[in-house]
């Protein structure tokens, strides 16, 4: 679905933010990024969406070069909903927010409203239909720009950073939507720092440190890698931190803390 | 004597909300105390930081009640120019705080609008650079900074003013974790070199847990919970309130209930792996 092949990419300012990146997605794979801040993940995102072109190599989206095609036509495919949410969220309603891009793309007006109501429901925003998405908090615009993009059910889902100012439950939420959408088919990608979210999902995981793909793996094999890890500075999982210490332990670490207690029980009798 | 933050009673509700942001508030944190306040969106904790640097009732009107006193002043009755000599405060995003052509200018802006002394704002602003590990950095354009370096400087910026009591809102959001820690690992300094007061608000507790004297639960707009990070963290009722228990302190509840590890602190990884593999362990 995504496929990056020798890519590099320097910003006019000279500073080479991606240095060869070789990478495949496959359709229907939750992939997270992770890395330092500043080690290219958003310029990687910023490539899948045509938004950047690479100085070197090149990114296919679905099997079409994304210099072959406009960004206008990879955004019915790709849908992103980028760090902060304040740099794509422009209209006087909630409301009209999720209704802009779909009406764009040509959906009947039925489509747009039932689509509409499904998403502010989704994300807990149906009692701000009306309201101006400037009023919202931190946390609430970013559900918002997530339920727009979900409303035009595009075939990649890109989430950067999705919970910063969220809370513990919304996380939760969050969480389950991710594995909502894996369970339809959706390619997913995740940018974020907090390693804690990530964990539970299992993801495939991919490690970016000055540019380059150093790590990329699924979460188990490569979560368990404390030099990579280190070297990166990404940190560990706790749960898996725990299951590095203890002495003898089963083959795989914890997904979470009730994993972890049963086999503890079990060891115990 | 006052303590450095004294809240009595205090309720706000804004003119366009029919329910109170924060109700029936109490709270008080003495000099050189760091204190996390912890707590779902929308339960008054932004409300309840802007009561402190005095936003709340200076810029946003609405019906006040109740008392915020800092260092013995109280908030309401001192004007936002003196309070910001006591209080200082630092943004999730440091982008809000700096902007300025060099880190130095930057960190200096706030003592150039209060009309320091040039010898005095010299010696503040080295001093803010050294205690930040920015000093290398004194030069550069701020936007040339990765996040972790700008929010360093920001907090910089605010250090500089010699600032008694800190209000940190989200700062570790947009870092990485090991920058994020670093950042905490800084709070914990700047208390012992300064004896500077910390009120945060944070949501990754995880970080925050070996750092902390005290932590501040709210739920609509009222305290619900003030302890000690292992009084909040190991007790029964913080996950109902929507408290990120972190991951590794929910097991250890869960096999403290068991009786498979007892203590009264929150541990870490390797803490917890020892003592479920040591004496009377499996």
């Amino acid at each position: 679905m995504i496929e990056f092949e020798g890519v590099s990419f320097v910003h006019p300012t000279g500073v080479k933010a991606l240095d060869g990146v070789t990478l495949k997605v496959g359709g229907g794979e939750t992939v997270a990024v992770v890395g330092e801040n500043g080690a290219g993940k958003t310029t990687l995102v910023k490539h899948v969406t045509g938004l950047l072109k690479p100085s070197k190599g090149r990114v296919l989206v679905d099997g079409v070069a994304t210099t072959a095609t406009t960004t206008a036509e990879l955004s019915r495919k790709v849908g992103v909903a980028f760090q902060n949410p304040d740099h794509q969220l422009f209209s006087e309603s909630v409301e009209a927010e999720m209704a802009f891009a779909l009406r764009n793309f040509g959906f009947s007006e039925e489509l747009v409203e039932r689509r509409v109501a499904w998403g502010l429901e989704l994300f807990g925003l149906t009692e701000y239909r009306a309201s101006s998405p400037l009023v919202l908090s931190g946390g609430e615009k970013k559900r918002l720009t997530l339920a727009c993009i979900l409303a035009w059910d595009p075939q990649v889902v890109i989430l950067d950073e999705p919970t910063v100012g969220q809370d513990a439950l919304q996380k939760e939420r969050l969480a389950e939507t991710i594995r909502m959408l894996t369970s339809t088919g959706k390619t997913i990608l995740v940018v974020s720092h907090d390693i804690e979210f990530l964990w539970p999902i299992q993801p495939r995981v991919v490690v970016m440190k000055s540019g380059k793909v150093v790590g990329d793996g699924r979460a188990a094999e490569v979560m368990a890698q404390k030099g990579l890890l280190e070297s990166a500075r990404v940190a560990q999982p706790q749960l898996v931190s725990f299951h590095g210490a203890l002495r003898s332990r089963p083959t795989s670490p914890f997904v979470d803390p009730a994993e972890a207690r049963r086999w503890i029980a079990g060891e115990r009798r | 004597m006052p303590a450095m933050l004294e809240v009595e009673g205090l309720s706000f509700r804004y003119p366009e909300s029919r329910r109170k942001a924060v109700s029936d508030f109490g709270l008080r944190v003495e000099e050189g105390e760091i204190v996390v306040l912890a707590g779902p969106s929308g339960c008054g904790k932004s409300t309840l930081l802007r009561a402190v640097n005095g936003l709340v009732p200076h810029m946003y009107s609405g019906d006040y009640s109740g008392d915020v006193r800092v260092a013995g002043r109280s908030v309401k009755a001192t004007d936002m120019r003196e309070l910001a000599q006591t209080v200082g405060f630092l943004f999730q995003n440091p982008e809000n705080q700096i902007f300025m052509f060099s880190v130095e200018r930057d960190v200096a802006f706030g003592l150039e609008n209060l009309g320091v002394p040039r010898p005095e704002m010299r010696a503040r602003v080295d001093e803010a650079l050294r205690l930040l590990g920015v000093e290398p950095l004194a030069q550069r354009a701020p936007h040339e900074l990765s996040d972790g370096q700008k929010q360093r400087v920001a907090l910089a910026g605010v250090i500089a003013m010699r600032p008694k009591l800190v209000i940190l809102d989200e700062p570790t959001s947009l870092l990485d974790p090991k920058t994020a820690s670093e950042l905490v690992g800084l709070v914990a300094r700047l208390r012992k070199e300064l004896g500077t007061t910390f009120l945060i608000v944070e949501h990754r507790l995880d970080l925050l847990v070996g750092v902390a004297d005290r932590m501040v639960v709210m739920s609509e707009g009222r305290k619900v919970l003030d302890g000690t990070p292992a009084d909040v963290l190991l007790g029964e009722e913080a996950e109902g309130y929507g408290v990120a228990v972190p991951s590794i302190t929910r097991l250890q509840k869960a096999l403290a209930r068991e009786g498979l590890v007892s203590g009264s602190r929150v541990m870490t990884s390797a803490e917890l792996a020892a003592a479920v593999e040591g004496p009377g362990g499996i």
